[in-house]
């Protein structure tokens, strides 16, 4: 009898259960119907893709200034380089642009700071991009202080439009949003009612109809002889339809926090507007934020409307190029450039909201 | 033994502001009044401002002859109808494409959805990559795609793109032929009525028998023998009472068939397609919203996997699953309004904008249009609130 004491190497698995074969037998060819399934893929996918690829990159033109230098059948990106400038920034005057860029870039550092996990001082970063960024942002975009020229509002247009839009739907719906899910929860009848009326409205009609209201109405229930710039009017009827949705949003966050936590927070003699400020909402607010960068995601889809009544967002500004005489005919070009801009921030915001999901969800996966 | 304080001492009473039901009531009072300070401000406002224009208010403009044409009415329309009309027209044109629209997208969105969930790796990939697609780019830039870089490139009328030289899709349009009814064909309704009352009295007999004996036929496939053949038999024995109108080109255009005008093409694709990518993810997050352990438990009492999915899954999985689809359902009719941005004529294109337009009466015109959405919503949330009453888990 022998006494093994030394361990005896693991034998590697077997081919048949792990490496790329076996892989592709359990996930692509475990069944008649499944390889049926898997080859119908496959030619899906060579149908589509290799046209795509060949219009987009193989043949396409990159360089040139006008059409002439479109020479090849595939895509004229030419076209969208020529236009790149007035894609992002409209009609904003070419001196000034460093004033988009500086607003940009600081918005994208605050939410830089906001997403990062590790970083402090998380609820002061929110307080600064919610009240201070929009007032920076307005002073630096408008203009008329500081030596700043003024750039009126007409002129602003493109990615920069789309972008101004979206924040400033959201942070101007973030508050009314609160307040409407504080008062449609609130024990008192008048309050509740006003508020679910005015929610179930907003969220009953089209955001088109809100528009049209908005730029058609809304003039006429100003004092005579006022007048209310176009961007103003489409922010009033953005702010108030995202309210309404926001709203909805935070109503389910306030459900979320257990009734025990706001009668211990009576029971130690807070009035309501602490007992919601300090107890009930910070909690909640954390547990919406994946639903509020959904409705954000949403708002930003939804900008491109304002092209409707006359404003020139991203999508605006490319159907506006489409129709110069010196570049007719490059329609899909255009809409897959605004395709993939606005695809671009939709996914990573949705992938973004997905993570705190998964984050702020924990114990219920196998 | 601790020696109790006598009864709480009653202090003077506490003013009016630190009473609870005093202070919502001045509350309540003071919002009231704050609404209808701000509602009287708008109406005096608008009185004078439409005094100024010289706008009368009124809904007596829905008489008055339109004055334009419609490109597609459901009902009989001319530019003499009156703005009326226009109303109905585009209410109409509103549902037809919301109908349509719904169906489309509830069969691609599931679909997608249960392709997503596939053990067939690719195939699970192809569906996110449509879901990730097609809900992360706006609406409206899908339907200028459909309708400017693909329908509006199509072909003229001479080199339409035809299918077997029945089906013509040209820059005007996609052309179908009309099926056009003969005299006998009204039997095939008929039969198709009989066929599918014999197979609800099938399935209800076999329930009942399954129930009291445990014996069952397989209702589902003798049902769907009955609902097809049987229209099928009667209409061979009747000799085909159906000609089709197949459209001809004629000069410049196609003359009989069916003609879908491109506006409403890229508008329904658009919507289907976007609507579906959501109404998958519902679907996905519907079946997986059904723990493990219902599905272990009926593998371990023996089902075979159909009926796991239709006795356990599904019907756990239709009530997560329904409520969202709704609220998507009515997101499409909502979006449905998007038809003004191409000039499908819908309400909000012709009512909305060309009457309002031509008449003026702002006031009157949004608020009709507002109000036919809202009617809507509130009729699809009240079938909500029933429904989710119905289906809801009646807990101890």
């Amino acid at each position: 009898m022998t006494i093994q004491s030394k361990m005896i190497e693991a034998r590697p698995a077997p081919r048949s259960i792990v490496g790329p074969v076996a892989w592709m037998r359990a996930n692509l060819f475990s069944g008649p119907v499944n390889t049926v399934f898997t080859l119908l893929g496959l030619y899906l996918l060579y149908i589509l893709l290799t046209p795509t690829i060949q219009w987009a990159f193989i043949n396409a033109d990159w360089v040139g200034t006008s059409r002439d230098d479109c020479s090849r059948e595939g895509a004229c990106w030419v076209f969208v380089n020529a236009r790149l400038g007035q894609f992002i920034y409209g009609l904003y005057p070419g001196s000034e642009i460093w004033r988009v860029n500086l607003t940009f870039a600081t918005f994208a550092g605050l939410i830089a700071w906001l997403a990062i996990p590790r970083l402090p001082y998380k609820r002061w970063i929110a307080l600064v991009t919610l009240v201070g960024f929009p007032v920076f942002a307005y002073f630096l975009l408008y203009g008329g202080h500081f030596g700043l020229r003024v750039v009126e509002t007409h002129r602003w247009g493109g990615l920069m439009l789309t972008l101004v839009l979206a924040v400033v739907g959201m942070v101007g719906a973030l508050p009314i949003g609160i307040m409407l899910a504080l008062g449609r929860r609130s024990q008192m009848p008048i309050v509740k009612s006003f508020c679910v009326v005015f929610i179930e409205f907003w969220r009953g009609v089209p955001l088109i109809t809100v528009l049209f209201m908005a730029s058609v109405m809304l003039p006429l229930f100003m004092p005579t002889g006022v007048s209310v710039d176009r961007l103003i009017r489409a922010f009033i009827g953005i702010t108030l339809f995202q309210s309404a949705y926001m709203a909805e949003v935070i109503r389910g966050g306030l459900q979320a926090i257990p009734r025990g936590q706001e009668e211990a927070a009576a029971a130690l003699g807070m009035g309501y507007w602490k007992r919601m400020g300090l107890i009930v909402l910070p909690q909640a607010l954390k547990m919406m934020i994946p639903g509020i960068v959904n409705t954000f995601i949403s708002l930003f889809k939804d900008t491109t409307l304002v092209m409707i009544i006359g404003l020139f967002d991203l999508l605006g500004i490319v159907q506006a190029a489409l129709s110069d005489s010196r570049w007719l005919g490059f329609a899909l070009e255009g809409y897959v450039f605004a395709a993939f801009m606005f695809w671009i921030f939709c996914f990573s915001m949705s992938r973004y909201s997905q993570y705190l999901e998964r984050k702020l969800h924990t114990g219920h996966r196998r | 033994m601790s020696v109790r304080p006598q009864a709480h001492p009653v202090g003077p009473k506490p003013p009016f502001w630190r009473d609870r039901a005093k202070r919502a009531l001045i509350f309540q009072v003071l919002l009231i009044a704050a609404v209808a300070a701000f509602l009287l401000y708008i109406v005096g406002n608008t009185q004078a401002n439409l005094a100024a224009r010289g706008i009368t208010t009124g809904f007596g403009f829905l008489t008055n002859t339109a004055g334009f044409g419609i490109v597609q009415s459901l009902i009989d329309y001319s530019s003499q109808s009156t703005y009326g009309r226009t109303f109905v027209v585009g209410l109409l044109n509103t549902l037809l494409v919301s109908a349509l629209g719904v169906l489309a997208a509830t069969i691609i969105g599931f679909t997608v959805g249960i392709a997503r969930l596939s053990p067939n790796w690719l195939i699970a990939r192809l569906a996110n990559a449509y879901i990730e697609i097609f809900r992360n780019i706006p609406l409206l830039l899908q339907i200028f795609f459909w309708y400017y870089a693909v329908l509006r490139t199509m072909p003229s009328a001479r080199d339409s793109l035809s299918l077997g030289e029945v089906v013509f899709l040209n820059v005007r349009g996609l052309y179908l032929p009309e099926p056009l009814f003969e005299s006998g064909f009204g039997l095939i309704p008929l039969t198709l009525g009989i066929a599918v009352a014999a197979s609800i009295a099938l399935v209800v007999w076999n329930r009942r028998r399954h129930e009291a004996t445990g014996k069952r036929l397989p209702a589902g496939w003798i049902s769907l023998g009955l609902i097809l053949g049987l229209p099928m038999l009667v209409l061979v024995a009747t000799g085909v009472p159906v000609t089709w109108d197949v459209p001809q080109l004629t000069g410049f255009n196609f003359r009989g068939g069916i003609t879908i005008i491109p506006e409403f093409l890229a508008l329904w694709l658009a919507l289907s397609i976007y609507t579906a990518s959501f109404i998958a993810e519902i679907v996905r997050s519907g079946i997986q919203a059904i723990s493990h352990g219902q599905t272990e438990a009926a593998q371990a009492l023996s089902l075979p996997r159909n009926l796991v999915l239709r006795l356990v899954v599904v019907p756990q999985a239709l009530r997560v699953i329904i409520p969202p689809l709704t609220s998507q359902y009515l997101n499409l009719i909502k979006n449905s309004s998007l038809a003004t941005a191409i000039g499908y004529p819908d309400l909000v294109s012709v009512f909305a904008g060309t009457t309002l337009n031509q008449t003026g009466q702002a006031i009157e015109v949004i608020a009709m249009t507002m109000a036919v959405y809202l009617t809507i919503s509130l009729l699809v949330s009240m079938f909500m609130n029933w429904f989710n009453a119905r289906v809801a888990l009646v807990e101890r």
